[in-house]
């Protein structure tokens, strides 16, 4: 580096230098590299197990240089029970899909909340699934195309988009729920310390806890990169408002 | 020797528990024992049974045919089992509740007022399948009955363990009524 | 600390697995294998396992996924519908060779079916299963004593060959009460270095996975998966003679099914008939070539498959009997268990 100069970025080592398969303009990327940023900075590589999902992100392990597993459709959040618990001094997160788990694993979502099972949920809702071709998720909003809903997503006969921080902050065993999203740099902080502060009360053994991070997929949306920034804040953030829904006392965690 | 054994009656009589008690005696005295159940919406207030196999050799099949002795409790398990003691057998019937006896004469029948009995002489009718369990042990020598207050004393929780006196004297009782 | 007990089945299996340093039980209630879940609760506060009454087997399956692959000594026990319930995860167990220990009591189908004992899952348990190509070890104790034996055993194998293995039992087996020994207890050291237990900076990161998306790589993990059923096919067939010498009638029957035919052939042989019974203990892999073998001895004159199904193990025995005598089946269904007398019977007026 040049006399002078001060890095001030880089690409967190823990972050393999590998091509990601993610679409251009996926938060994926992004959401990958600040949790990496977290476990280089905190050193805490050989304390961190992941757990990937079924969707875009299934190749998670491929970039992420941690300990990973990979679990069935929806079923994430079983795994990274079972891990936890027999690991208990471990930070385990699962990185999930709407489809992953507010569908086909809803039931191992809420019972796993309901159980304060000690582990990280980052819940990445970007209404659509988009590894099978844009077919329609559980939290696509009303009136959004997708394949399956090739007419606006209608709810009187497919119900209203659903929000899951507002239903696992309901529980009780759930210490801390935070929505975030990515669409601003601004936003992408405040999510890096949202996942921060989960692995901090995930340390402390206070419960669940659950990020929730409204994301994009242009691909699938149809969209450039920047027109689904804009989708995101018209659309989305309207309906799944940003913030936290439940935390912990300021005390209890520090 | 291979004792083949059933005991049926209503869920709640104790069959169950008399089963349980002969082959954990029998256990205790270094005999091979199964105790098999019936299991199911059987148990939640329609009959109840239990095979008991009692042996000196390993035993083979846990579920058999036919019984060396039956002891029945109520009018539904006569009709069931009546038919299958083995010629020769033993079928110890409850009289006070069964009302029609039964009527083969190749088999040794035992009718046992056990549940009058327990409620006259002992003051707790629940104590009459022990009266039966006495009889049977009278008359097939299957077990001491040392093993079986010894089986008392290690199947009953121990909150319990002040009835064993009277689940004794139920267990004379129903000796010395064969 | 071997000690003897008199025990239900269900609960000599959750005894078993505690004392073969069981670290994780994961497990939902179903009739009639709920003793395993409740003795297990009950004996928690004394030992050092977690126990999770999950919210379905689907999810019981997924943490024994989770924590298995996290190096723990772990197992599930359930009953038949449960059992189909658990196949996406078996199948993804077996893929990623997940060592990890399963019990089936089973109870008649399909369906809810009944509550009552059963060998109606031994398609299920022993070709598979869940989607893909891929085997279970699956053991078929007959009493008590061997469901605390095989418990043992399964645990063994499951770490020898990064496998998950099955008991396939039944509900009486599970229900009724025997004299048992119990085995002293292990103090288990799992030694599985690739476990996700975090990365250390000696070692690459372990991925479990099950997915291996490029079809020639896909394919490289079936022959892998492939070589690992063929040595256990070679190393760990295991099987019962009873009275074969001068056979003219084998039997051929596993589980609760051949502790009855036990008693068939005894009273076949009272009454001079020349019957003998075989038991496959492992009924996958399972028993070829001494059936084989068998069927090879002029004496015999023919084999009859007795089970508690409407005919399963029976196509493994003709498979292996290879047409070179007649295969024969009886069984009952629905729950039903077949009585000794109903066999011989059988027996007497369709073969002899």
């Amino acid at each position: 580096m040049k006399p002078g100069y001060e890095q001030i970025y880089k690409r967190p080592e823990t972050l393999l230098p590998k091509r990601m398969h993610y679409c251009p303009g996926c938060f994926h990327s992004t959401i990958h590299k600040i949790i990496m940023e977290i476990v280089e900075e905190w050193d805490i590589q050989d304390k961190v197990i992941g757990v990937c999902p079924v969707g875009c992100s299934v190749f998670a392990y491929d970039y992420l240089d941690i300990d990973m597993q990979e679990a069935a459709h929806g079923r994430a959040a079983a795994v990274a029970t079972g891990i936890k618990r027999m690991l208990p001094d471990k930070i385990v997160f699962s990185y999930q899909g709407d489809g992953d788990l507010a569908a086909i694993g809803t039931a191992e979502t809420i019972h796993a909340c309901n159980r304060g099972e000690n582990f990280t949920f980052i819940f990445i809702n970007n209404g659509i699934y988009g590894m099978t071709g844009g077919q329609m998720a559980p939290t696509t909003l009303e009136g959004q195309k997708t394949t399956t809903s090739p007419y606006g997503r209608e709810p009187a006969t497919t119900g209203m988009p659903i929000k899951m921080s507002e239903l696992v902050s309901q529980l009780i065993s759930v210490a801390y729920v935070e929505r975030v999203s990515c669409n601003t740099p601004a936003n992408t902080r405040k999510a890096k310390r949202a996942i921060e502060k989960a692995f901090k009360i995930q340390m402390k053994g206070l419960g669940t806890t659950f990020i929730e991070v409204v994301s994009n997929c242009p691909s699938n949306w149809k969209c450039t990169p920047e027109e689904s920034l804009e989708w995101i804040k018209e659309k989305a953030l309207p309906y799944f408002p940003l913030g936290v829904f439940k935390e912990p006392a300021k005390e209890e965690v520090e | 020797m291979l004792q083949e054994m059933i005991f049926a009656g209503f869920g709640g009589q104790g069959v169950l528990s008399m089963g349980t008690l002969l082959a954990y005696a029998a256990m205790k005295e270094g005999k091979e024992v199964s105790w098999m159940p019936s299991y199911g919406p059987e148990m939640r207030g329609g009959t109840a049974n239990c095979m008991v196999n009692i042996s000196d050799e390993p035993i083979s099949s846990p579920i058999v045919s036919e019984y060396d002795v039956a002891v029945v409790l109520n009018q539904p398990s006569l009709k069931k089992f009546e038919s299958r003691v083995k010629k020769d057998g033993i079928l110890i019937w409850e009289s006070t509740h069964i009302k029609e006896p039964p009527t083969r004469k190749d088999i040794t029948v035992i009718p046992l007022p056990a549940v009058e009995k327990a409620t006259n002489d002992l003051k707790n009718v629940k104590v009459m399948n022990m009266l039966l369990l006495g009889a049977l042990v009278k008359l097939k020598n299957t077990v001491k009955k040392e093993s079986l207050m010894i089986a008392l004393k290690d199947t009953l929780p121990r909150r319990h363990h002040h009835l064993i006196p009277l689940n004794e004297q139920a267990i004379n009782l129903g000796m010395s009524l064969v | 600390m071997a000690e003897t007990r008199f025990m239900k089945g269900n609960e000599a299996l959750g005894e078993a697995a505690i004392r073969a340093g069981l670290q994780g039980y994961f497990g939902y209630p179903i009739t009639p294998q709920s003793e395993v879940v409740e003795y297990l609760a009950l004996q928690e506060p004394n030992h050092n396992y977690v126990l999770i009454q999950a919210e379905s087997e689907l999810a019981a399956v997924n943490m024994v996924y989770g924590a298995a692959a996290a190096g723990a000594r772990v197992m599930t026990t359930t009953s038949s519908p449960g059992f189909s319930l658990m196949q996406e995860g078996i199948s993804y167990i077996a893929c990623s060779e997940l060592p990890c220990v399963f019990a089936n009591i089973v109870r008649g189908g399909p369906g809810l079916g009944t509550i009552q004992p059963s060998q109606s899952d031994y398609f299920q348990a022993t070709k598979g299963g869940g989607h893909g190509d891929y085997h279970l070890i699956v053991l078929g104790p007959n009493s008590v004593q061997e469901t605390v034996d095989h418990i043992y055993l399964a645990f063994e194998l499951a770490d020898k060959y990064r496998s998950p293995v099955m008991l396939l039992s039944d509900g009486a087996i599970g229900q009724m009460m025997e004299k048992v020994v119990l085995p002293d207890p292990i103090e288990y050291k799992p030694d599985k270095p690739w476990a996700t237990t975090g990365k250390t900076p000696d070692r690459e990161r372990n991925i479990i996975t099950s997915l291996f998306i490029q079809a020639e790589i896909m394919e490289q993990r079936n022959l892998k998966l492939q070589e690992k059923f063929k040595k256990i096919t070679e190393n760990e067939v295991r099987y019962e003679e009873y009275k074969l010498d001068d056979v003219e009638y084998i039997i051929v029957s596993f589980g609760l099914c051949s502790r009855i035919s036990k008693k068939v052939v005894d009273q076949a042989r009272e009454s001079g008939i020349k019957m003998g019974l075989f038991r496959p203990i492992t009924l996958w892999p399972f028993p070829t070539k001494p059936i084989e073998e068998l069927a090879s001895i002029n004496s015999v004159k023919c084999f009859i498959s007795v089970e508690m199904n409407a005919g399963q193990m029976v196509e493994d025995v003709k498979l292996s009997v290879n047409g070179k005598k007649p295969v024969y089946f009886y069984g009952r269904t629905g729950g039903i268990v077949p009585t000794p007398d109903e066999i011989i019977n059988h027996i007497k007026e369709n073969l002899l």
